[in-house]
């Protein structure tokens, strides 16, 4: 399995993000937001965490039409994979590959800390390898994380089981306490919590790694 | 010609920044600001002297970049000069 990791400038979770793929025994090739192409074969994308362009306009916004990006979108609506943390998350939602928006938090304040994240579905290769309804224990780091779609939308991505995970206890207000959605494939998911932030107990968690493991078994034959 | 974008959170989006400056407008003894909703402001410097062709051009980066009209509303002022 091949995955691309994209670095926009502003970008600083590129490189956890590249190892936790290398880990669960990806191939990974870095790329620049400046490039035109993914790189021959790549299955899956991922979108870091960070600032990316300073965080100019709104979150995501400028990073969301860069140059790669029109690449990513094919990739997506050719039913590659990708996934998206935080800013990654971010850039999904201005791609339109995501619906709603990611507001600044309820509480005003950048939110740093593990919180506890209930698996609501387990119905996608980033999820399958947690058993259903689960709590996890996963890192946030965010300003604007503050889940917010119509009320149709909330219940559509409710009812078609495309929230991924929920937040135990709300850290930033998200609508129906979510805390990563899907795509209508199940191929493109974003979330706010930072599993490559959680890959060895070392590490306060190791409970990020079943994403990345679960994204390998897709592609594993058989 | 120069356009002026007005670019706001739509009616019935929590503004929690809007909040925070209408409790610190309380602070400092204003009274009786209801609310406080922030946005954004653009200034455009167009090539274009068409006042209809330059507002075409603005309106279709409002609903390519400028605004998120998932959660964001704009309005287009043409500038004097």
């Amino acid at each position: 399995m091949k995955a691309a990791v994209i670095t926009f400038p502003g970008s600083n979770c590129d490189r956890d993000l590249a190892v936790a793929f290398e880990q669960s025994g990806a191939e990974v090739v870095r790329v620049w937001h400046k490039d035109t192409a993914l790189p021959a074969g790549v299955d899956v994308v991922g979108l870091p965490g960070g600032f990316s362009y300073g965080d100019y306009l709104r979150c995501g916004a400028i990073a969301a039409r860069s140059p790669i990006g029109t690449a990513i979108a094919a990739h997506a609506q050719a039913g590659g994979y990708v996934l998206g943390i935080c800013n990654g998350f971010q850039v999904l939602l201005e791609m339109g590959l995501l619906p709603g928006a990611l507001l600044r938090n309820a509480g005003l304040k950048f939110v740093c800390k593990p919180v506890g994240l209930n698996v609501v579905t387990t119905d996608s290769a980033f999820t399958s390898g947690y058993s259903e309804g689960a709590q996890i224990n996963i890192p946030v780091a965010h300003h604007d994380g503050n889940f917010t779609a119509d009320a149709n939308t909330v219940a559509r991505l409710q009812g078609e089981g495309r929230v991924a995970f929920t937040y135990a206890q709300n850290p930033n207000g998200s609508d129906g306490d979510i805390a990563g959605i899907l795509s209508d494939n199940r191929r493109v998911l974003g979330m706010m919590p930072h599993p490559e932030r959680a890959l060895d107990a070392a590490q306060g968690s190791a409970d990020g790694r079943a994403v990345f493991a679960g994204l390998i078994g897709a592609f594993v034959p058989g | 010609m120069k356009m002026r974008v007005i670019v706001t959170l739509k009616p019935g989006v929590l503004d929690p920044q809007g909040e925070a400056v209408r409790h610190a407008l309380g602070s400092l003894g204003f009274e009786g600001v209801n609310k406080v909703r922030q946005g954004k402001m653009i200034e455009l410097d167009l090539a274009e002297t068409d006042p209809v062709r330059a507002e075409e051009q603005a309106r279709a980066m409002c609903e390519k970049l400028l605004a998120n009209t998932v959660i964001e509303s704009y309005a287009l002022e043409p500038l004097e000069g």
